[in-house]
């Protein structure tokens, strides 16, 4: 079972008080944009074996949203952010890298 | 001139805990920043308790403000009082980026009592309810089986707690259901 840290209440929230929201630091592509940025926004996604940045919805409780990273390997919850931002905070990533050297995801690394 | 009824009606229980549906109570949404002087003077004056801090709840002789989220209170007061409370919001907070809306018929309130109660909650919800993490003084938002509920403790044995109106039937059989006759798990 996955429980997590909301970052706005405190709480370890368990799994089944959460909603899941997919994967997190999308850059949207609206109207005006190309086909291939528009089609790799809505279609393509990260499947990683590994380190991976999510989006939760603390829904049965405060309802707000927030970022979560953790491991789809190992199920090792690497920590929570706010929703407010838009790459993985440096604590994180640092936090990871002790972790689990050599990771990367998208961009970062 | 129909008279206004809660969901149950004061619907009450006894097994291993007591179960109650404790009637109509006025409830205010405060949305806003809670970090800022004019909100927390609003809520002093109307509500008469301090700005409580995360996972708070703070009570009084006459209501009581829970700690909803980092933008969100809930303010408890007797149902006849609520317009008046809501208007001396409005007034207290003319010109602060805030909302005060008068929710007291979205909600339903139970009281569940007794040695027990802790056992009988956590039968329900994912939350850990240990004396060590929850005692009173504060407040959880979390899960019933298959609603959103919240919950805080009035002293040890007794909690409150509130979900939505339309599902006040399904909680309360829930609660029976946890606490039936027989059923102690004597955990904490």
């Amino acid at each position: 079972m996955l429980t997590l840290e909301c970052p706005y209440c405190g709480v370890m929230a368990d799994e089944t008080e959460l909603t899941a929201g997919g994967e997190a630091h999308l850059k949207r592509f609206g109207p005006g944009s190309s086909d291939e940025d528009f089609e790799a926004y809505l279609f393509e996604r990260e499947n990683p074996k590994g380190v991976h940045f999510e989006r939760w919805r603390h829904s049965h409780g405060c309802g707000k949203w927030f970022h979560a990273a953790r491991n789809t390997m190992t199920l090792e919850v690497y920590g929570t952010y706010p929703a407010q931002t838009s790459e993985p905070p440096v604590e994180i990533r640092n936090k990871i890298s002790g972790i689990a050297p050599g990771w990367s995801w998208r961009l970062f690394k | 001139m129909s008279e206004p009824t809660s969901a149950l009606n004061r619907a009450e229980f006894k097994g291993i805990a007591k179960v109650e549906e404790t009637g109509l109570h006025g409830m205010i949404t405060l949305r806003g920043d809670q970090s800022s002087a004019a909100i927390k003077k609003a809520v002093l004056s109307v509500a008469g308790t301090v700005m409580p801090e995360q996972r708070e709840a703070i009570f009084s002789d006459t209501g009581g403000v829970v700690w909803m989220s980092p933008d969100e209170l809930m303010l408890l007061c007797p149902y006849s009082e609520v317009e008046a409370r809501v208007a001396a919001l409005n007034e207290a907070l003319a010109g602060t980026h805030a909302l005060a809306v008068n929710v007291s018929d979205a909600r339903t309130v139970f009281r569940v009592s007794g040695p027990a109660a802790r056992d009988v909650l956590s039968k329900l919800t994912p939350a850990d309810l240990s004396p060590e993490v929850f005692g009173p003084g504060q407040v959880r938002r979390s899960r019933l089986a298959q609603v959103s509920a919240a919950f805080w403790m009035e002293d040890d044995e007794t909690f409150g707690l509130f979900c939505f109106r339309s599902v006040a039937q399904y909680a309360f059989d829930l609660l029976k259901v946890a606490a039936a006759e027989g059923s102690e798990v004597g955990y904490f």
